[in-house]
């Protein structure tokens, strides 16, 4: 009974863990905007919240192109394809580089109009992502006192 | 919770942009400034930034790896009556472009506004994750 109560609180915690560290990955991407050589770095967030929560994906990535190959680990020190350790990843979204939009001389990828949107983009998710958990509270707090 | 390295991030590129328009200032400060008597006039300086790993895989701070100074000659104008000219009658000015200082100036004036606005916006987050389930 108690399991099913915080269960879609589960969910939701999850999905504001995913934004935070999608917040943190942007703030960084903005930060090293001047930085020669920077690559900038994003996830995709449908597919990291199904991994994180345990749901195929398969279904919801029509433009993803198809699911993508993962490189076996077979011992312990094998890198996966984002530099981290490869028996380890399953636990972190799956960081993708980005490219340039534009070349320019100093091999730096961060598009500063596109971080922006993206920046803006997820802390307004953030926030519905906050509304929903407040709301599932409020919910259980009518249920509990019965008023 | 990671966003709170959102401000280590942030701050670190504050203050690189901050060092570099501090550059920006000396240089166009001496942008007129003539060679001593040891004929070396100020040599106009940037900053190099590089990129610094802050724990977390993709969370990159920055910081100024090396300030270096710019060795093309300096400005030569021909004014015998300067106090400072040298036997042929020319005076030795610092080598500061002051046009590309002013777009140094700029560009560092709006990454550091980029870099304060996102450290508001992750205070208002965490600002409302504080008060989750308050019945806000």
């Amino acid at each position: 009974m108690l399991n099913q109560l915080t269960d879609s609180l589960n969910f939701n915690a999850t999905a504001l863990t995913l934004r935070s560290e999608r917040q943190r990955l942007i703030a960084s991407n903005i930060a090293n905007a001047d930085t020669p050589g920077y690559t900038a770095r994003d996830f995709n967030f449908s597919d990291a919240l199904s991994q994180a929560t345990g749901r195929t994906s398969s279904a919801q990535t029509p433009l993803g192109g198809g699911a993508r190959l993962k490189m076996t680990a077979s011992q312990g020190g094998h890198m996966g394809l984002n530099g981290v350790s490869g028996q380890a990843a399953g636990a972190r979204p799956e960081l993708n580089y980005a490219s340039a939009a534009q070349t320019n001389l100093d091999n730096n990828t961060v598009d500063m109009d596109r971080e922006r949107a993206s920046f803006a983009d997820n802390t307004v998710r953030y926030e519905a992502t906050l509304r929903f958990i407040n709301g599932q509270v409020r919910t259980l707090n009518t249920a509990i006192t019965g008023q | 919770m990671s966003m709170f390295k959102i401000f280590n991030v942030s701050g670190s590129a504050v203050s690189a942009q901050t060092q570099r328009l501090n550059v920006v200032a000396s240089n166009l400060a001496n942008a007129d400034t003539v060679a001593g008597p040891d004929r070396q006039a100020y040599k106009a300086r940037h900053v190099v930034f590089s990129t610094t790993p802050m724990g977390e895989v993709g969370t990159a701070g920055v910081n100024v790896s090396q300030i270096t100074e710019d060795n093309s000659p300096g400005r030569r104008v021909h004014d015998p009556k300067h106090p400072q000219a040298d036997a042929e009658g020319y005076v030795t000015y610092s080598n500061v472009n002051a046009v590309e200082e002013m777009v140094n100036m700029i560009s560092a004036s709006r990454s550091y506004q980029n870099n304060v606005e996102v450290m508001n916006t992750a205070k208002t987050l965490l600002n409302k994750t504080l008060q989750m389930g308050q019945g806000g």
